[in-house]
């Protein structure tokens, strides 16, 4: 398994105190871990593009990892999650979807098999493009309150042959939710949906 | 009794593992934390500024420890430092300058240990979401050449119209792979601030 090459490793930490509304005590926090690849199949197609997948698999462990420690080490703490892709203009959007399952399997795995599965979205993009990845419990799909998203990105990637892998964790609803649907206390957490 | 209303802080450490296909080992890292406050002058002129330099000196000491923390290391070991800020559409560009400017720096340079040189700054007006790139320059020695770097920021929800972006970056590192000459750290004394 060739070893996949980091050019640059972000982890960013947003701590939410309010919005406009009361003040809260212990912050919402928002993380994302976000990694520059190089692409291995920039500028040309190609049928076979499987391996690279498991060639990331390491990789999605090391962010996810890398969240919980910049959430202070307990991964119960963790309510929330998603995950995206921004490939660079040499590849195809295709490679985009070689992150699903090294990244959405490794957070799920160090969050205790979290049910829910981890909302994604993907693009081709060039240098300094933004991704709005979107965020949702990570046992019950349906939660309203945890509907939210942590836009990304950053301003040297990808270039053309690189891919910008991201995950995304959160410790809490959105800061002043309050339009109700499914609430945490009455997820059943069966089958990851409500 | 805190005087700044924080809303949000943003705490980023980035690190360059690979430039121009040459591995960077040990990879180069900065950290960059940043408040965003109301700003209780917006929408008026007010004469006496004191509220915002004595934020000022609150968000010096918070962000520069967030930073350390951040990277990990002894704060002995952090070698270069910034600091910026950007006004939403209703504040004032001196509203920036009196958060950075008077008293920002000396619980900043506690917080990295030392920091004989001035600590490099910029400040802006913008809306939410724009860009603010905060200086770099190394914390004992102004000139060392290796350090001179910046480092970008972006929140996508702020500065709104009434808050103010209070951003500090400190590194324990220089630029990947420099050479363009000049004074390197280790020929720096340390002692003026400039070599």
């Amino acid at each position: 398994m060739p070893e996949v090459e980091v050019r640059k490793r972000i982890v960013t930490v947003e701590e939410i105190f309010h919005e406009g509304g009361e003040r809260v005590k212990q912050p919402v926090r928002r993380a994302a871990a976000l990694a520059i690849v190089r692409n291995p199949y920039a500028g040309r197609y190609e049928e076979d593009i499987l391996p690279f997948m498991d060639d990331l698999k390491p990789l999605g462990l090391e962010l996810a990892d890398a969240l919980i420690t910049a959430l202070g080490g307990d991964p119960q703490v963790v309510q929330g999650y998603g995950k995206g892709a921004i490939v660079g203009t040499g590849g195809e959007l295709e490679h985009a979807a070689l992150w699903h399952v090294p990244g959405g399997y490794a957070m799920r795995e160090m969050l205790g098999d979290a049910k829910a599965i981890v909302p994604s979205t993907k693009k081709v993009g060039g240098v300094g493009t933004r991704l709005d990845i979107p965020v949702t419990h990570i046992d019950a799909s349906y939660v309203r309150s945890h509907f939210d998203a942590m836009e990304v990105g950053v301003n040297d990637g990808p270039r053309e042959d690189e891919i910008l892998v991201a995950l995304v964790m959160t410790t809490g609803a959105r800061i002043h939710a309050r339009v109700g649907g499914l609430q945490v206390s009455e997820i059943v957490g069966e089958d990851g949906l409500r | 009794m805190s005087k700044a209303q924080i809303r949000k802080i943003v705490t980023q450490v980035e690190e360059t593992r690979v430039e121009m296909g040459k591995p960077i080992d040990p990879p180069t890292r900065k950290a960059v934390s940043v408040a965003v406050i109301a700003n209780p002058f917006a929408g008026q002129y007010v004469e006496d500024l004191e509220v915002l330099m004595e934020i000022g000196a609150e968000l010096g000491g918070l962000l520069g420890e967030k930073c350390v923390e951040a990277l990990g290391v002894d704060p002995a070991q952090t070698e270069s430092y910034g600091k910026a800020a950007m006004v939403g559409e209703n504040g004032e560009l001196e509203h920036a300058a009196a958060i950075l400017h008077p008293r920002l720096g000396a619980p900043l340079r506690q917080a990295v240990q030392k920091g004989a040189a001035l600590v490099p700054s910029s400040e802006k007006m913008g809306g939410v979401g724009a860009p603010l790139d905060v200086p770099l320059g190394h914390k004992d020695a102004a000139y060392v050449r290796t350090h001179f770097d910046g480092i970008e920021v972006h929140i996508n929800d702020a500065p709104r119209a009434n808050e103010i972006m209070v951003a500090v970056a400190v590194t324990d590192s220089g630029r990947p792979l420099p050479r363009v000459g000049g004074l390197t750290a280790s020929e720096a004394v340390g002692e003026d601030g400039l070599r």
